[in-house]
């Protein structure tokens, strides 16, 4: 998360709505190790990451649903076992378990 | 100050911290600021769970481990407890530099040690002057594998090296563990062992006198290296050099927890 912090207080400032999506768990192999984090703010716009590019996508949806919707956060899980698996999978073959959290701590 | 600016703050400036997060069971998304040494800050919803992960997640910052660990609503650890209560997930983000262990000398306890350290969370680096020993191939688990001597690799490395970090002198070899020990005194370093039997530690000493090391430095010297707990083959010795690593960290001094009294924990 180290290195979102310069684009989150730029949006911070700007008044937007931000949600910090976090990888907390993997199972089987993993593009990233839990810590990875991506910042997602009301417009749409993107940093950081949670994968090699595979999952980035939907995490962008759920967390405009999130900050859209009841601003609750959530526990999603993304992988190869996953009825999500042909949308989102990752190509690695593991299952990746991300925290999606509005940022207003 | 809210949580993220305090985060933001240390952060900045290089300082350990950690993020422990709620992340299933109830108070979802609620938080907990760690750093090392201080009250922690916000709150999981209940003083003994906040006191619990408080604790656990000091533990993961001086390892520099992220993990998910399960509670209780009140902060339960042991699994009759967790019977019957919703559990707890959190989620620890710990943001500190890898404790970092520097193992000399290119033997067969080596790479038992760099396994078993691994499995601790170090940065492990292996060097050996020899380079047909010291390599890539003979320690993948290793995150680097240096074929140099001590003075030049304390030269680059050593004011880097901290309380959090151990340097482990395998070598039985004096040109290489009298240069590898008077290195590493110079250092900060939290933890020094050297390997070698008793005879041999007997003779080291004098040599590393008369390198000019002095009494109060030989103190420092975990030799010969290890817990007292029998171990022989290359594994259980690397599990005796890391448990003494922890119990010195801890200030303990590592008898059976059966045989004592009082909380494991503190």
């Amino acid at each position: 998360m180290r290195e979102l912090l310069n684009d989150i207080d730029r949006w911070k400032a700007q008044g937007k709505q931000i949600a910090v999506a976090r990888v907390v768990d993997i199972e089987g192999s993993g593009p990233r190790d839990p810590g990875a984090a991506m910042a997602v703010n009301e417009d749409g716009e993107v940093i950081g990451s949670v994968s090699g590019g595979c999952v980035e996508g939907a995490v962008v949806a759920e967390a405009l649903a999130i900050l859209n919707g009841d601003k609750q956060p959530k526990l999603v899980k993304f992988g190869y076992s996953d009825d999500e698996a042909f949308a989102v999978g990752l190509t690695c073959g593991g299952i990746i378990h991300l925290f999606i959290q509005p940022l207003t701590w | 100050m809210t949580l993220y600016e305090l985060f933001s703050e240390r952060t900045r400036a290089n300082k350990p911290v950690a993020l422990a997060t709620v992340i299933d069971g109830p108070n979802i998304g609620a938080m907990l600021l760690v750093t090392p040494n201080e009250a922690a800050q916000g709150t999981l919803g209940n003083a003994e769970l906040d006191r619990v992960v408080a604790r656990d997640t000091q533990g993961e910052l001086e390892a520099g481990r992220t993990s998910v660990r399960h509670y209780g609503p009140e902060g339960q650890t042991t699994p009759e407890d967790l019977v019957n209560t919703p559990t707890v997930r959190v989620f620890i983000d710990a943001f500190s530099p890898p404790p970092t262990m520097v193992i000399f000398g290119a033997v067969d306890f080596t790479s038992a040690l760099a396994r078993v350290a691994k499995v601790l969370g170090y940065h492990v680096l292996v060097c050996d002057a020899r380079e047909v020993f010291a390599t890539k191939r003979r320690f993948p688990m290793a995150d680097e594998v240096l074929v140099t001597w001590p003075a030049p690799l304390f030269a680059e490395r050593g004011a880097q090296l901290t309380q959090r970090d151990a340097v482990c002198i395998l070598t039985h070899d004096p040109k290489f563990d009298v240069p590898a020990v008077v290195g590493a005194l110079a250092t900060n370093v939290g933890y020094i062992g050297v390997m070698g039997s008793r005879k041999t530690h007997a003779k080291r000493i004098e040599r590393l006198i008369e390198a000019g090391v002095t009494d109060e430095q030989l103190l420092r010297l975990m030799s010969p290296i290890g817990l007292d707990i029998g171990a022989r083959t290359p594994e259980e010795t690397a599990i005796s050099i890391c448990g003494e690593i922890i119990a010195r960290r801890t200030g303990r001094g590592a008898p059976s927890l059966r045989d004592g009294d009082g909380p494991i924990h503190k």
